[in-house]
């Protein structure tokens, strides 16, 4: 298809989207449902070919492994919500992926998140040759941490000692939640960037950088 | 059995799990973890899509039926659903011209589906939020304590700190230092990019870390509670 073509139609489905700003419309409501409704085709088209081909058909059929029939008959368990007399069949599927998951999740976890997090917390003077401002930064980073989960501990009562620490909790926080905000924002305003220069420059050719 | 099943099932996985990461034997490494966790989980995973599509599918359906709302509309998604997903599943080999009708290719309807409709609507929703986010901020923030101030300071400095402006203000007030004033390098203070480091290397990693050590506690006991079927909510409400 020509490109002009391929451009207008990306460029008025902007629009259509963009409408939205006005108030709620049919155009954009099309152009909702319309994404809605691809969306949905193109992850059928992944989970065909990438999955169920790869992962199913390919290795049955082809490599003979079929030893792969049995989580292929315990995923056609899903489709027992046709029926109220076969959706309780639905839980065998779940309860593999949840077992699996729960039990091997707790060590990973514990290992990924806590210990690796914890240790990089408190080694952050084991390193020769660090200036001042790094020893610096990096007793700030180890209070931060303290004081924020001291924040989160509701055991104790926040008052006295507690309750001084859990404030300083609470800058850390802020200061943390600021630079978050700051970092969304930013990056919502490159994607309209983008979409304005989409929309004048690779469609009106109004800017011509 | 319809209930007992699933969670004797939950148990006996979640106990054998857990001691899978501290076995290293090949039958942990290569059937447990990499042929029953990997493979069959993907496995199982493919049908999962399945309901959900049907899920959306019935949903739309069910709309158009009774014609309820905005029906019409239940149209556009299905159409749009069907067809695209036709196409994906029609083999590679089906083309007019040069264009591949079928399958998932380079050079196909589906590709080009996804790059010129899918991509533009999915980025314009998203950048739309900015308008949202503005709205929103200009209507709460205050500096109405310490705790809003420090918010405000910190997300202004990082998204000056990520334009040129930013960037600009330091060169500009840089020169000014330089000709003016020796010794106290003041110009250091509106090193926006600069301190938006400082922000996100020490306050934000602190605090993100220390969520981090809350959200993975919570993850241990919930993973507990399913294992020994104290959690059962996603049993479901039925028999």
């Amino acid at each position: 298809m020509s490109s002009i073509i391929t451009t207008s139609i990306a460029a008025i489905l902007t629009l259509f989207i963009f409408s939205f700003l006005y108030k709620d419309n049919p155009l954009y409501k099309f152009a909702e449902h319309l994404l809605v409704g691809i969306s949905v085709g193109y992850i059928i088209g992944q989970i065909y070919r990438l999955g169920f081909i790869s992962y199913v058909w390919n290795p049955i059929i082809h490599d003979h492994n079929y030893l792969y029939i049995i989580p292929t008959i315990i995923g056609l368990f899903y489709l027992g919500f046709v029926s109220t007399k076969t959706m309780w069949l639905i839980r065998i599927p779940i309860a593999l992926g949840m077992g699996m998951g729960a039990g091997y999740g707790i060590s990973y976890t514990f290992q990924t998140n806590i210990f690796i997090q914890l240790r990089e917390t408190i080694m952050v003077f084991n390193h020769p040759g660090m200036g001042f401002w790094a020893i610096f930064a990096n007793i700030l980073l180890v209070i931060g941490v303290f004081t924020a989960i001291i924040y989160f501990f509701f055991s104790w009562k926040h008052e006295g000692a507690v309750g001084v620490l859990a404030k300083v909790g609470i800058y850390f926080l802020m200061i943390g939640f600021g630079a978050s905000f700051g970092l969304t924002v930013m990056g919502r305003i490159s994607l309209l960037i983008g979409r304005f220069l989409f929309l004048f420059k690779d469609w009106l050719h109004l800017i011509s950088y | 059995m319809k209930r007992k099943l699933p969670l004797m099932l939950v148990l006996t996985l979640g106990i054998i799990y857990f001691f899978v990461p501290f076995i290293s034997s090949p039958f942990a490494n290569e059937i447990l973890y990499k042929e029953l966790y990997i493979n069959w989980i993907k496995i199982v995973g493919v049908f999962a899509i399945v309901m959900s599509i049907a899920s959306l599918w019935r949903r739309n359906i069910v709309k158009i039926q009774r014609k309820h709302g905005d029906y019409i509309y239940s149209y556009i998604e299905i159409i749009g659903m069907v067809v695209i997903g036709l196409l994906a599943i029609l083999p590679n080999s089906l083309h007019i011209g040069n264009v591949n009708i079928g399958g998932i290719g380079d050079r196909s309807v589906y590709s080009w589906v996804f790059s010129n409709m899918q991509v533009p609507m999915q980025a314009t929703m998203f950048s739309m939020l900015a308008f949202y986010i503005a709205s929103a901020a200009y209507r709460s923030f205050r500096a109405r304590n310490a705790e809003a101030t420090l918010l405000l300071i910190t997300a202004a400095i990082v998204m000056i700190g990520r334009v040129p402006l930013g960037e600009n203000v330091y060169q500009l007030m840089n020169g000014v230092n330089s000709h003016f004033i020796s010794g106290f390098h003041w110009a250091k203070l509106f090193d926006f990019q600069g301190w938006t480091q400082v922000i996100l290397d020490i306050p934000n990693t602190a605090t993100k870390r220390a969520i981090l050590f809350g959200v993975s506690m919570g993850m241990v006991a919930t993973s507990l509670k399913i294992i020994f079927g104290i959690e059962k909510s996603w049993l479901g409400g039925s028999e």
